[in-house]
């Protein structure tokens, strides 16, 4: 195996709290190491920034929703179909981009982790397919348990360890790696055309509440000392004034602690929490909540958020809130696609423009910047644009050169529409802040592999940690000028390592490395009842055999598996 | 001893049945044979058994006679073939894995293919529809869950689906249906009184041709608009009280297949059957969901989604873009217009099922077909290569007509030497890198 | 206006694709540049020099250019697609996509075109001496956006699928057209001087369509409201007002629903 040593490059590592010293980085055997022999491979990292390769908490990248996306939208691929010289494949897609382009993309900008936002245990299979097609990244899935009938019969009598053991047999059947949980309630409700707006809205027929679910989720997740936290899209996202029900999820959280091995500190990962920081009565008088949202999160230490930023695109909707994809549907007339899965989850999907002349799309836009401005710990809060709901992960650098350029964001804010009445609904325009290099390396590395349970090997550049490095064409000592140059530079890398191999150079992809799919596989006590109640919904509701549910081995060709022991609890 | 093998997954249509029991002989060479399946499933294990099976490539001679040849010259004479033309049909793949599917485009991207799947002839018209308006649908656990209302529109599910009713949508007994058929009402469109009829507690004859002026006259109804005397042959008090019904609904479900898809109109009939189902939203639940035939025309369909973002019809030809447009990429056009140089042909029979004249621009091409059998197809190609049956002597992913991935199985061991459709094109796709690499 | 010439010398064995034959792509370029432009058939990459004889020379820009081609084009797609100003004329049938995202400047073709012509058509003008396949001035698959500006004009018929979501611009069709005329259209105007077979604005949302001619079956969702004297595309008469399609959604104005309209020519 081949030994490297980046030489002369402005290290950026919260893990060990370098925050841009000059730094040698050895790599040996997929391994970052203290030193290298005289014969390791000399990378050139002068004026360059050398970070962790990023890994993304939450993205729409693999699975029936993300596919019915893509075939059910032959536009987004039009004029936008290409063939890069070298060993890639065709790459097409502007706001989902096929499997080859995500893989492609994501190493291009850096990154050598993806996390499969929301898996639907029936159609686990088709995630597991299409993340074995993705190039290069590592990825995982986490499956949706929010809607789900078995955790709402047991979370209804309170029985945590049934709860526990039924998710730890889902994470081994669909290989998921946490805990998901959309639009709680209300995605089952949707089953008959209802929702769950407020935390406090019983579920029809199952009579449990949105609240009771997600502390029971919460109290489950720790029981079995998971890797990652309990992961909530809380109900009534996109609706002004949500921001209430947002505040009433978050404070369910207080008083649980966390248990773990893996050095996780938070409880409860709220996504895409832009959708969720509304203010306002309706799209009149709608205005941004984050400064609200953020005083409260920023006092909460087991609390983690990731922000779904706006990037002013047309892009896709798609997300397991099936009444919400209904309602938006209802609100431009663009193509519907919905579909129920039964006993478990629901997903909708319908295009989206951000029109930057629209008020509303301006004010949701500065909400989004404002949650990682006012974010005083950058180790909790991640950049992320809920790829693509907000918009294609492919604009993350530009996320990044307004977080860091004041100068680019005004040029934004002030060329708005009705900019006068955006600045007077948010705070964007009074915030001076700009995010350092650092503080980014926190936000999109550290601070997510943390989150994830991943700290230990990912995230990081301490000697032992798995050699996954982005060096890019950034001098710290030069920073770039222009919004411009910031997105250039986080959009192609100089060199992206991944277990300790190059595999993009110069922005090209030269080697396609070795994915791994992480899961969780959970230990629990024997437990009777709950496989007695799997085998009667498979003979009486479910529409396959129980037998044929399971994720085969040859779907993940190389797997990464997190074992957790539940039994000694 | 023989032995039964359980949770077996029928490959033949889209219904995807995944409770069949094989008897296998004991040394798993012959299926002996079947429980659970309906007539065509059980067909398709219990053939296996029967001699004549073809076991190695045949090649057309000048007099019109076949001989038979290696696999290894079969595969040579395939990769030279795709990689001379400028653009070759490779379509069928609606009955092979999504596995093998994945190595087939692989060599399309290399050799400049068109790869197109069966929905070209069959529900293409619903996903030219899906493409324009989306789809509210379901999972087929949700019918036999919730589903009080159930309209066949355009479909016969008693002999092309013969399990549906059983499994799905009429019959079964779910958790908010305990009444099974008792506490659902069927409808019955169509133009004929078919069998599915005769399971229906109504039916609706509609005028050949006139679905889409009766759908908008469900919709102009449910707007509580006025209506001519009669649309299609129904007349429009019968249209506002079936609209009435339809509302008073917990959960609605629409099946369409080609009583829709194949007639005057096409997509736009299962347009405004969306679009009706999408305005049935607006007051209860309501989902619709095309009968897919094959048994992974689905797959085909995703595979094709996300390695290139289309479902179908997806042109490769110029290496460097991935290209759609029905009407120009799809099968039948290609050959009509002798657009294509080559025909490769796997997991189908165009012979069959294309229109005469594209079958004769076809046969004037160099053609590779691949099946286990020989068809119509086989015998106007210049080479058919066998392989083993998916689902019954190779495994491999298969999607469902709601989309639900399952995996079939290999039950028994293909005949002796026999390559599977991913061994074969695994095959075919090194023999075309050899031969790209060495400049031809 | 500088004019580039363009001759037929060779016909390709499938079909050409001709996407850089439009006067964007010549700008700028003398004939000897212009013959080095690519020309594709699946996989064979040629170029416009392998298929005609260039003469004379482009414009500084595209609104100064005007390319005239003979011979025939019958097998050629994509001439004057995507262009944004200049001329075409083409003296001779042509295939699909001919016109289709064009944005200004005008292109006649003096021959039918096949299908998928004038797809998304922004601006500019469109002549087709001839008679026009099916999906004439219809959106991409999948795109709610179809023809929004310009005006398109076919002398013969057209087929079906003819101005499918169409937002605005006019289409003026003097012979006949088959099935499916302004399905989903959301503006513009359509006049159609011939007959219609059958479903003229299915699903239609708002626009107008003038229909000359008689239509076989009409949309169920129709009805009379009145008669208008009007003057359409020069010809004075009196059409009988068809409100619609009263199964689709329609925007409101001032608290009033405001449909879309089918005239007809009484």
């Amino acid at each position: 195996m081949s030994e490297y040593i980046i030489k002369n490059g402005h290290v950026f590592d919260p893990v060990q709290g370098i925050k841009g010293d000059k730094k040698d980085i050895a790599v040996k055997d997929g391994k970052i190491v203290d030193k290298v022999g005289s014969g390791a491979k000399v990378i050139d990292a002068k004026d360059k920034t050398v970070m962790a390769g990023a890994l993304d908490i939450h993205a729409h990248v693999a699975g029936p929703k993300v596919n019915a996306g893509r075939w059910y939208r032959p536009e987004d691929k039009h004029f936008d179909s290409h063939k890069k010289p070298g060993i890639t494949r065709i790459e097409g897609g502007k706001s989902i981009p096929t499997v080859f382009k995500t893989g492609y993309e994501y190493a291009r900008m850096g990154f050598t982790f993806a996390m499969e936002a929301a898996m639907p245990p029936l159609y686990a299979r088709h995630v597991h397919e299409e993340i074995h097609d993705t190039p290069i990244i590592d990825e995982g899935a986490l499956p949706v348990f929010g809607n789900n009938w078995f955790v709402m019969e047991y979370l209804k009598n309170n029985e945590i360890e049934n709860t526990a053991a039924y998710i730890a047999w889902i994470l081994r059947q669909t290989k998921g790696y946490g805990i998901k949980c959309v639009n709680p309630g209300g995605t089952e409700a949707w089953a008959w055309g209802l929702n769950c707006l407020t935390i406090h809205d019983p579920v029809p027929y199952f009579d449990i509440t949105p609240g009771e679910i997600v502390t029971g989720l919460m109290k489950a997740n720790e029981y079995l000392g998971l890797p990652h936290s309990f992961h909530v899209h809380q109900n009534d996202l996109g609706n002004p004034g949500n921001y209430k029900t947002t505040l009433d999820t978050l404070k369910l959280a207080e008083g649980i602690k966390p248990k773990n091995t893996f050095g996780r500190e938070q409880v409860l990962h709220s996504t895409h929490l832009q959708f969720h920081s509304y203010k306002g009565t309706n799209w009149g008088d709608f205005e941004s909540a984050s400064k609200e949202v953020m005083d409260y999160v920023n006092k909460q230490k087991n609390i983690t958020i990731d922000t779904g930023n706006v990037t002013l695109d047309e892009t896709t909707t798609m997300t397991a809130d099936g009444p919400f994809e209904h309602h938006l549907h209802g609100l431009n007339h663009l193509k519907w696609f919905n579909v129920d899965v039964e006993l478990e989850t629901a997903a909708g999907i319908v295009p989206y423009i951000y029109d930057p002349n629209i008020s509303v799309c301006a004010k949701q836009w500065c909400i989004g910047l404002e949650l990682a401005l006012f974010a005083k710990d950058p180790m909790r809060c991640f950049i992320t644009t809920d790829h693509p709901n907000a918009g294609p992960f492919t604009r993350y650098p530009r996320v990044y050169a307004w977080l860091m350029s004041k100068k680019y964001r005004d040029e934004r804010l002030n060329t708005f529409k009705n900019a006068d009445k955006v600045i007077a609904g948010t705070h964007i325009g009074g915030m001076d802040k700009e995010l350092s290099l650092y503080e980014l390396a926190c936000m999109t590395r550290a601070g997510p592999a943390k989150a994830l349970g991943l700290g230990k090997d990912y995230g990081g550049l301490k000697a032992g940690m798995n050699a996954d490095i982005a060096i890019y064409n950034i001098n710290p000592d030069k920073f770039p000028s222009s919004g411009a140059e910031i997105e250039k530079a986080f959009s192609n890398v100089a060199y992206l390592f991944k277990d300790g191999k190059i595999c993009v150079e110069g922005g090209k992809v030269v080697d396609m490395g070795k994915k791994h799919t992480f899961w969780v596989d959970a230990k629990v006590p024997e437990n009777k009842q709950v496989m007695h109640d799997i085998r009667e919904k498979f003979l009486r509701y479910y529409s396959v055999n129980e037998n044929n549910y399971p994720v085969p081995e040859s779907y993940a060709p190389h797997q990464h598996i997190i074992t957790v022991d539940a039994t000694k609890a | 001893m023989p032995k039964e093998i359980t949770d077996v997954i029928c490959p033949f249509c889209g219904t995807l049945c995944d409770d069949l029991i094989i008897t296998v002989s004991d040394d798993n060479k012959t299926i002996l044979g079947c429980k659970n399946a309906c007539a065509i499933g059980a067909e398709k294990f219990n053939h296996q058994r029967l001699p004549g099976r073809v076991k190695r490539p045949r090649m057309r001679q000048a007099d019109g006679s076949y001989k038979e040849v290696s696999y290894d010259e079969a595969i040579d004479w395939t990769a030279k073939m795709l990689v001379k033309s400028r653009k070759t049909l490779m379509y069928g793949w609606a009955s092979t894995s999504c596995q093998a599917m994945s190595i087939g485009h692989e060599i399309a991207e290399k050799v400049g293919g068109i790869v197109d799947n069966c929905a070209t002839v069959c529900h293409g018209s619903s996903l030219i529809a899906i493409e324009d308006v989306g789809v509210p649908s379901c999972t087929l656990g949700e019918i036999k869950n919730r589903a009080d209302r159930v309209i066949f529109w355009g479909c016969n599910p008693a002999h092309a689906h013969p399990r549906h009713m059983s499994r799905y949508s009429i019959f079964p007994r779910g958790f908010f249906t305990v009444k099974g058929h008792k506490g659902r009402k069927i409808y019955c469109v169509d133009c004929r009184y078919t069998d599915t009829a005769k399971c229906a507690d109504e039916f609706i004859q509609v005028q050949q041709g006139f679905d889409y002026e009766l759908l908008n006259a469900f919709r102009t109804a449910a707007r509580g608009e006025v209506l001519p005397d009669t649309v299609g042959g129904v007349p429009k008090e019968k249209i506002y009280e079936i609209v009435e019904d339809l509302k008073s609904a917990r959960f609605g479900i629409i099946f369409f297949g080609m009583g829709l898809t194949h007639t005057m109109g096409r997509n736009h009939n299962i347009d405004i059957a969306i679009n009706l189902t999408r305005d049935m939203n607006d007051f209860t639940k309501f989902a619709i969901m095309a009968m897919r035939g094959h048994w992974n025309v689905t797959g085909s369909g995703q595979v094709l989604g996300w390695q290139y973002g289309f479902p179908y019809a997806v042109d490769l030809s110029r290496r460097d873009q991935a290209r759609h447009q029905t009407g120009e990429t799809t099968s039948v056009d290609l050959l009509n217009r002798s657009e294509v140089e080559a025909c490769f042909y796997i997991a189908t029979d165009p012979g069959a099922h294309f229109p005469v004249d594209a079958m004769i621009s076809s046969s004037r091409k160099p053609t590779v077909t691949i099946d286990p059998h020989i068809n119509c197809t086989t015998e106007i190609s210049d080479l058919h290569i066998p392989v083993a049956m998916v689902g019954v002597e190779t495994g491999g992913c298969a999607y469902r007509m709601d989309n639900v991935p399952i995996e079939t199985r290999k039950v028994v061991e293909p005949p002796e030497g026999m390559l599977t459709d991913e061994e074969l094109l695994t095959k075919i796709n090194q023999r075309v890198d050899e031969l790209l690499k060495a400049g031809a | 206006m500088n004019t580039v010439t363009l001759t037929v010398k060779k016909q390709p064995e499938l079909y050409l694709e001709c996407e850089n034959v439009n006067p964007d792509a010549f700008a700028g370029k003398k004939a000897a540049d212009i013959a080095k432009l690519g020309a594709y058939q699946g996989k064979e990459t040629s170029t416009l020099g392998d298929y005609f004889t260039i003469a004379g020379e482009a414009g500084a820009t595209a609104a100064d250019t005007k390319i005239v081609i003979n011979g025939d084009c019958t097998k050629m797609k994509y001439i004057g697609a995507k262009m944004t100003a200049g001329e075409v004329v083409v003296n001779s049938a042509c295939d699909m996509y001919t016109g289709s995202w064009m944005k200004g400047g005008k292109l006649t073709v003096n021959g039918d075109v096949h299908s998928f012509c004038g797809l998304a058509m922004a601006g500019g003008e469109f002549v087709i001496n001839g008679n026009a396949g099916n999906y004439l001035g219809a959106a991409y698959r999948g795109d709610w956006r179809g023809m929004s500006g310009g005006v398109l004009r076919v002398k013969g018929n057209a087929g079906s699928d003819v101005a499918s979501f169409m937002t605005g611009g006019e289409m003026i069709i003097g012979g006949d057209v088959d099935i499916h005329l302004g399905t989903h259209m959301e503006g513009g105007k359509i006049v159609l001087k011939g007959n219609a077979n059958r479903r003229v604005g299915g699903q239609l949302v708002k626009g107008e369509i003038y229909v000359f001619g008689k239509i076989n079956v009409m949309m169920p969702g129709y009805k009379p409201v009145g008669e208008k004297e009007m003057e359409v595309d020069g010809t004075k008469a009196t059409f009988v007002d068809y409100i619609g399609d009263l199964g689709e959604r329609h925007p409101k104005r001032k608290g009033e629903t405001v449909y879309g309209h089918l005239y007809m020519k009484k």
